[in-house]
């Protein structure tokens, strides 16, 4: 058990859980923004093609994660036509995890954006208030709740992610490897149980930071809550 | 509307732009590449012994997983809205589990239970059953990944449409069947097609779980994804694009029942 547990933490290990969590971090909070205006342009734009707008943002969750990693390197990779190679790199563990999580927040936010009624945006335009100041004040705070839960599945997914990211971003130990990558070396070397041990660790951090952002929706104290999808 | 013109322009140019870059223009060039080969040469890659016995196996197992959470998800459902056994709020978490998982984590701890060294490794071994390595441990790990879809999709249907008609059927005599299969089962319908929808395109394309504990043995325990994979590795990219570009073509049609199931359900 010692033993496991000393490879769980191994520095390799320990570079991968940081890459892991630090990846996951910035892509939750760009898909908080991202998903965010998506939704906002899906709900109170209106253009022609909104509708196959609309069914592309579930692509990712239609698509194998292999498929995506696949379009990611046929993009992205050492062949790539726009002639950006970020292959063995980090930024294609980046590029990779923002594909897979695109639609948490999207299809969260959407039904309380479009269940949310104008009446107050036109209450405080009226009283002069500016967009950004409505947008701030008036819409922003009603959709808290769905984007943190939104961010919460996304950040979950990006923790886990194993196919779309082990293509391009392969598997290059201090540089490129997620701990999901590390886990699976681990258990192909035949130790189950130092792959187990790392598992643990992972769960145990990705449960607190869940557990956190569940809190942060409970003090914003709002009892608006965003149905998922 | 609150925001000025030039304003909303703007953001429908961002959101567009940023769909376009991160999943229209990859998805895209996968299929370029596919035909980019010209038809002959992708029919004689779709049709290797390989890709036949990759396509079966990954149907079959996608059908096997997409009944039992069909049937799992529904009878869940039900005992989460309609029960009143103690501990639902237990159940309501973990259905939740396999979201949370790592697919990777998932295949191992199948592997901690059911492999040659695991809980239930000796008794297995003892009565022949082969669970790691082989299909039952790769449908194991399909309907675990896959399990949350029909539950999450069914129980806010039910918790909704309530149950005043269910008990003005059973006043009139319906017994607790026929209510399920006149009332209940008619309403719910939306919501399970959604959920089998969503069930199917997980199941077909699962990797890492079903990577982990299959071995990913050539014409016997290799799915369409581990095809991806195996081609890309043995660099035949090409291979790998096609296979790759099947798979994405399923989930297209997916995509589109999904979109005819779900019209108003963005729209609570």
């Amino acid at each position: 058990m010692g033993a496991s547990w000393s490879a769980a933490t191994s520095p390799v290990a320990l570079s991968a859980l940081k890459l892991t969590l630090l990846s996951a971090a910035l892509v939750t909070v760009i898909n908080a923004i991202m998903g965010t205006l998506i939704a906002w342009v899906l709900v109170r734009d209106s253009f022609p093609g909104q509708r196959i707008v609309d069914a592309v943002v579930d692509l990712p969750f239609a698509l194998p994660t292999i498929v995506a990693g696949l379009t990611l390197v046929a993009l992205y990779g050492p062949d790539s036509p726009v002639g950006i190679n970020l292959a063995y790199t980090r930024t294609a563990v980046f590029v990779a995890l923002l594909f897979v999580t695109l639609p948490f927040v999207v299809r969260s936010v959407q039904p309380v954006l479009h269940a949310l009624d104008t009446e107050m945006e036109e209450a405080a335009v009226s009283l002069g208030a500016g967009s950004a100041a409505t947008f701030r004040r008036i819409v922003l705070p009603n959709l808290v709740p769905s984007i943190l839960s939104g961010t919460a599945l996304a950040f979950a997914r990006a923790v886990g992610e194993y196919g779309s990211v082990v293509l391009l971003a392969s598997n290059i130990p201090f540089k490129s490897q997620v701990m999901s990558v590390f886990i699976f070396g681990e258990v192909e070397n035949g130790s189950p149980h130092a792959a187990a041990a790392a598992s643990v660790l992972l769960l145990a951090i990705s449960l607190a930071v869940l557990l956190s952002i569940r809190g942060l929706a409970r003090v914003g104290g709002l009892a608006r809550v965003g149905g998922h999808e | 509307m609150t925001v000025t013109h030039p304003a909303r322009i703007g953001l429908r140019v961002i959101a567009l732009g940023y769909l376009s870059l991160l999943l229209v223009l990859p998805v895209g060039l996968v299929f370029e590449k596919t035909f980019a080969q010209g038809l002959s040469a992708v029919w004689a890659s779709l049709t290797t012994p390989a890709a036949i016995s990759a396509f079966w196996l990954t149907v079959e197992i996608a059908a096997i997983a997409v009944v039992a959470n069909t049937v799992f998800g529904v009878v869940c459902a039900l005992a989460l809205v309609r029960g009143r056994a103690r501990g639902r709020w237990l159940l309501d978490v973990l259905i939740e589990v396999p979201f949370v998982i790592s697919p990777v984590i998932v295949g191992l701890s199948l592997i901690l239970v059911y492999g040659t060294t695991g809980w239930f490794g000796k008794w297995l071994i003892g009565h022949g059953i082969t669970v790691i390595f082989s299909p039952p441990g790769m449908i194991l790990a399909t309907v675990f990944v896959s399990l949350p879809f029909v539950v999450r999709e069914v129980a806010p249907v039910l918790r909704e449409i309530g149950t005043e008609q269910e008990q003005a059927a059973a006043t009139l005599g319906a017994s607790r069947l026929q209510t399920f299969a006149r009332v209940t089962l008619p309403s719910i319908r939306w919501g399970l097609a959604y959920g089998v929808v969503l069930t199917t395109a997980r199941a077909l394309g699962e990797f890492g779980a079903v990577l982990i504990v299959s071995g990913n043995i050539s014409g016997k325990t290799q799915t369409l994804p581990l095809l991806v994979e195996t081609r890309f590795y043995n660099f035949d990219n090409a291979g790998a694009y096609t296979a790759g570009a099947l798979l994405a073509a399923i989930s297209i049609c997916v995509l589109l029942v999904m979109t005819a199931t779900a019209p108003d359900k963005r729209r609570l």
